[in-house]
């Protein structure tokens, strides 16, 4: 029961992984890009590690994961703040610019 | 598993080779400078196959291939500024 | 199992290649370094499949992160300068490639079969190593001298690029975020850095997997610049670039004096020994690494 629960939840971080790349090759622009990523990101890898973890014989090995997708989590966002900020600004620039 | 050995050193192989081929094509020398990097990441490649092929993991291997690592980024660091300095005495 | 293991071998294998041809073929030099970042990071994972974490952890840090941000420095560096486009395909270069690939691997496949290493000598000097992970004792104890004198190298190229005088970093305004993001990291990342250098002596870790992460740690720091340049000018710093090697050569001068020769160190102090000058090696590359990506920093004046 709790082997194919965790199978089912493996497949559908795979699938969201998957999902999150079509986004980002066929999106027209920076910032949707960005929203697909992060969307992978997050849910993705928090789904694979809730599968992962239903395997695991000991506590620790469940929190060390839980803390690396925290970690992932806070610097994605961080990240993508980064991308889209820069991106807000070239657009500014150039439209600026083309005045 | 011989098949799956057969398969990374090949492709160790290929990696060295497409290295150098960069190394041939490419004039810039940050392009080159990654080529290089390429160049060893294929050789490391083969190294550690190498260390794969008893039961036992070869830890002589692996341990040559962290040192390799470090010094392959000084190496690359150390060039990146020559490179840089070159250009600026051209400007 | 063994199909399902083959193709994910496949997969791997064929990423990795078409990234790397990639990197060579692609047009803009920026896309380049993005695309060498990706190769460093799929090589991270071809390493773990392996079955040498070590490596893993090395590459991951050092192979993807440090030679990303000194790639991107560098570019930011050349960037008004228009880069030299590789517009011509040499067919020379293709044809003499493809020929040399199909020698190469016809020569390299025979390998997987003959094992011949050097895996027993090992295992039998492990009990008077003074660590129980193997790829440390080769690396502090039974090839000790390989790992000396990389320690040089590293201070080599910091020396070198100390000759060069060049400009140090030019390092935005960061935002607040990523600011405040750096500040919880920083001390995350000395955590992690101990963690990895603790457990080195009983399983994947180590002075060179702690102190590149302790070098991305600095190197944060310093772009949000919650830490000021790094510059010859202070006594400390000079001192924790050298001591690495410093103390390694020490040991190695005393073991050649007192002991049985050169960098042969007696069983009942090697344990305390390792650790020690682990411990100053980290520190080493930590500082000679962040300093190689961030610069040095002029006295203000």
């Amino acid at each position: 029961m709790i082997e194919a629960l965790s199978i089912l939840l493996l497949w559908l971080g795979g699938a969201f992984f998957v999902i999150g790349t079509v986004g980002l090759l066929r999106f027209p622009d920076v910032y949707s890009r960005l929203h697909a990523l992060t969307k992978a990101d997050t849910l993705g890898l928090g789904l694979v590690i809730l599968g992962l973890s239903l395997r695991a014989d000991q506590l620790f090995t469940v929190l060390l994961m839980l803390f690396i997708w925290l970690l992932v989590m806070a610097s994605s966002a961080t990240a993508c703040q980064l991308l889209a900020r820069y991106q807000l600004q070239s657009d500014k620039d150039s439209s600026d610019g083309g005045k | 598993m011989t098949l799956s050995l057969q398969l990374f050193l090949a492709s160790g192989g290929i990696l060295w080779l497409t290295g150098l081929y960069g190394l041939w094509r490419n004039s810039d020398p940050i392009r080159r400078i990654i080529s290089l990097n390429i160049m060893g990441s294929g050789v490391f490649l083969v190294m550690v196959t190498l260390a794969r092929r008893e039961t036992s993991t070869d830890p002589v291997l692996h341990a040559l291939v962290v040192t390799g690592l470090v010094v392959a980024v000084s190496a690359t660091a150390f060039a990146l500024r020559l490179a840089v300095a070159s250009q600026q005495e051209k400007r | 199992m063994a199909a399902s293991e083959l193709i994910l071998d496949l997969i791997l294998c064929l990423v990795l290649l078409s990234l790397a041809v990639a990197v060579v073929e692609v047009k803009r030099l920026y896309d380049s370094i993005i695309l060498f970042i990706a190769f460093g990071l799929i090589l991270s994972i071809t390493w773990a499949r392996l079955g040498a974490p070590d490596l893993a952890l090395a590459e991951a840090a050092i192979g993807a992160g440090i030679t990303g941000v000194l790639l991107m420095a560098a570019y930011a560096n050349l960037a008004p300068k228009k880069h030299l486009q590789n517009s011509h395909r040499s067919w020379l270069a293709v044809g003499f490639s493809l020929a040399a690939m199909v020698w190469l691997v016809l020569s390299l496949i025979p390998l997987a079969d003959s094992p011949e290493s050097l895996v027993a000598v090992a295992e039998q000097a492990m009990a008077d190593s003074g660590v129980t992970h193997p790829v440390t004792a080769v690396l502090l104890n039974f090839r000790a001298w390989d790992t000396l004198l990389e320690l040089v190298v590293l201070l080599l190229a910091l020396l070198g690029m100390q000759q060069l005088r060049l400009p140090s970093l030019k390092i935005a305004y960061p935002w607040p975020l990523l600011n405040a993001w750096g500040r919880y990291l920083a001390p995350l990342t000395i955590v992690i850095g101990g963690y990895l250098l603790w457990r080195g002596s009983s399983g994947p870790g180590g002075a060179f997997q702690s102190g590149a992460l302790l070098a991305a740690g600095l190197i944060v720091l310093r772009l949000n610049h919650v830490i000021p340049g790094l510059s010859w000018q202070h006594a400390w710093l000079r001192c924790s670039v050298l001591c690495g090697a410093g103390f390694f050569l020490i040991i190695a001068c005393l073991t050649a004096w007192l002991g049985q020769g050169w960098l042969d160190y007696p069983a009942s102090y090697s344990a305390s020994l390792i650790f020690i000058i682990e411990f100053l090696a980290t520190i080493s590359i930590a500082v000679t690494l962040a300093w190689l990506v961030t610069g040095q920093q002029e006295a203000a004046s």
